[in-house]
């Protein structure tokens, strides 16, 4: 399954909803010019709700630390929303875990970015 | 090679469709011998990360050369051979990405991830001369947890020491 990317406004924050795999080739490609594609439009604030996103591998991770970097290069801020246990479980063998600011809640999510 | 080893092996083109092919072969091997789901996302994620591995480190994305992947089913363990046409590494060599100073590092995880998830795992000299990763899971017991099953105790993937 390739992978899909929406997004939404909530406020100052962008909410990408995203579904599918983010692994080499389409997937992380479409995670970069999206987050690129924000940046661009001087949205700062992005929120990437993984909750339809069942695989991640090292390309992937890899895009979602670039895209990390991206923004807070810019002075926006990143976070993650309803990780599935295995792209929780990967972020905690990488350590990114510690790395991103991961929530369950999007209401919480939204409200961090103050 | 023991006479109740099943071998099989292809060549595989250097380019992305490869990756993808290498894993979904891998699983049906995995599923057949009777892994459960969370040692088969494991072995197919491996499968993947040898294969990225092989396509863009070791042959550079160089279409002309050639990713070997060879799977072998013994009574006891799935081996498992990426073989690539580069100027091979040593493990030695290859960066911890759990290092403060690596943690936001864009690549680099791939080689510890196929560390973390499967039960064996070393880099040799291959015959092109190129890295020859190596790597095997060994077959759940009949009847386990793990055989066909959610994996057991042993479901959410380990850190190494």
């Amino acid at each position: 399954m390739s992978l899909h990317a929406t997004h939404r406004d909530a406020g100052h924050v962008t909410v990408v909803d995203l579904s599918g795999r983010i692994t080499l080739g389409d997937g992380s490609a479409l995670l970069r010019t999206t987050i690129r594609g924000l940046l661009g439009e001087q949205r700062k604030l992005i929120l990437l709700n993984l909750a339809d996103v069942d695989y991640i591998d090292s390309s992937g991770i890899g895009e979602l630390v670039s895209g990390y970097t991206a923004v807070k290069n810019q002075s926006g801020d990143l976070k993650l929303l309803h990780l599935t246990k295995k792209v929780r479980d990967l972020l905690q063998i990488t350590k990114l875990y510690t790395v991103f600011d991961v929530f369950t809640d999007e209401g919480a999510a939204l409200r961090s970015f103050t | 090679m023991a006479s109740d080893t099943k071998h099989l092996e292809m060549t595989l083109e250097t380019q992305v469709e490869s990756v993808n092919l290498a894993e979904e072969m891998c699983l049906r091997v995995a599923e057949a011998a009777g892994f459960g789901e969370d040692d088969c996302y494991r072995i197919g994620m491996s499968v993947r990360e040898g294969v990225i591995n092989a396509f863009h480190y070791g042959n550079q994305e160089r279409p002309e050369k050639k990713i070997h992947l060879a799977v072998d089913l013994t009574a006891d363990k799935m081996i498992i051979h990426v073989l690539d046409e580069g100027a091979g590494f040593k493990l030695i060599d290859v960066p911890d990405p759990l290092a403060e100073e690596n943690l936001l590092s864009t690549s680099g995880r791939g080689i510890f991830l196929m560390r973390a998830f499967m039960d064996e795992f070393d880099v040799v000299s291959g015959r092109t001369g190129g890295a020859e990763i190596v790597m095997s899971k060994k077959l759940p017991a009949p009847g386990s947890a793990s055989a066909n099953g959610q994996g057991g105790h042993n479901a959410t993937p380990q850190q190494e020491a």
